[in-house]
């Protein structure tokens, strides 16, 4: 298989990137956007969501941090950034650290 | 602390010094582990910040222009002319092993192109090939955020997934085992004194009864 990169998003958000040669796959609603995950998880190594979907189906994107690849990834969407992906960084620091050390919400 | 249920012999001392000759031993070696990964975090999640917040902009930036070329041409023109892409990339995936944790590694193998732009120049405004050359430039950069995100991620899982382990024997079994080695110390001091005092004894009622007889 070529193509190792997926984007998943709102038409408007992620149309631009099939321009780059990444595969497309437009949002629905949550339960169809937690399956589409699940059933393309296995096909992409890299897989961006723009992060107003990403924050919706995070319990899904969670069964995925176990394994290298695939690694998904949230990005802004159009409507700009959600804040989401430093968040998720914040997140991270405080479970290997204790605390938040980057302040990265300030 | 509560101390094992197990029987106050030899042998199971034996074993017991054993097994917390062994914990201590891991104990060490998953400490040293931990503070190695936590030093590979930290290096790691410094740059996942920058380069998060420079795509972010980035992207934010990128989608800008996009959408005002949607607005300006209609998205049905857009969406046909970048329905048909040149480039293709192509990336490979590997792992990489830090600290036994097997993160991503991805190189992007082919180089991207030049002309991108799978578009005649007379139907779109220039905002979309703005829009498009700042993505295509981007890409590299969030295919390495895309890694580095993940083995973040990947690291701080571990991370704490080790440091319950750490815990766990320096809280819980170590202290077992040496209460557990201290009770069996005890109660054999105790049997054998007891077994002195009753030699005693019975010497001293052996010489009582010669010195009567």
């Amino acid at each position: 298989m070529a193509n190792k990169i997926a984007v998943i998003g709102d038409k408007n958000s992620v149309l631009i990137f099939k321009v780059l040669g990444v595969d497309v796959f437009d949002a629905g609603t949550y339960f169809e956007t937690s399956n589409l995950l699940k059933k393309i998880a296995n096909d992409y190594e890299i897989i961006f969501i723009t992060d107003d979907i990403a924050k919706e189906i995070q319990s899904t994107i969670e069964k995925y941090t176990e394994r290298a690849y695939p690694a998904i990834i949230p990005i802004p969407s159009s409507k700009g950034s959600t804040g989401f992906g430093l968040n998720q960084l914040s997140m991270y620091v405080e479970k290997a650290v204790g605390i938040d050390i980057l302040n990265i919400n300030k | 602390m509560a101390r094992l249920n197990v029987n106050p012999t030899r042998m199971e001392l034996r074993s017991l010094k054993d097994r917390l000759a062994t914990a201590k031993r891991g104990h060490k070696l998953l400490k040293d582990k931990a503070d190695e990964m936590v030093r590979q975090f930290m290096l790691l999640i410094r740059d996942n910040e920058k380069l998060r917040r420079e795509v972010e902009a980035s992207i934010e930036k990128g989608l800008q222009s996009f959408l005002i070329a949607s607005a300006i041409n209609g998205p049905k023109i857009i969406e046909e002319a970048v329905s048909m892409p040149t480039s293709k990339l192509e990336v490979e995936c590997l792992t990489q092993n830090i600290m036994s944790v097997e993160v991503p590694k991805i190189n992007i193998t082919e180089s991207l192109e030049k002309d991108i732009l799978p578009y005649s120049f007379i139907s779109v405004s220039s905002d979309l090939d703005q829009a498009i050359l700042s993505m295509n430039s981007l890409l590299p950069k969030l295919i390495k955020l895309a890694e580095i995100e993940k083995t973040c991620n990947m690291l701080s899982k571990e991370i704490e997934r080790n440091r319950r382990r750490v815990n766990a024997l320096e809280y819980v079994l170590i202290p077992e085992l040496e209460e557990t080695i201290k009770y069996i110390t005890m109660k054999l001091d105790e049997r054998e004194r007891a077994n002195v005092i009753t030699l005693m004894k019975v010497k001293e009622i052996i010489d009582k009864e010669e010195a009567n007889s």
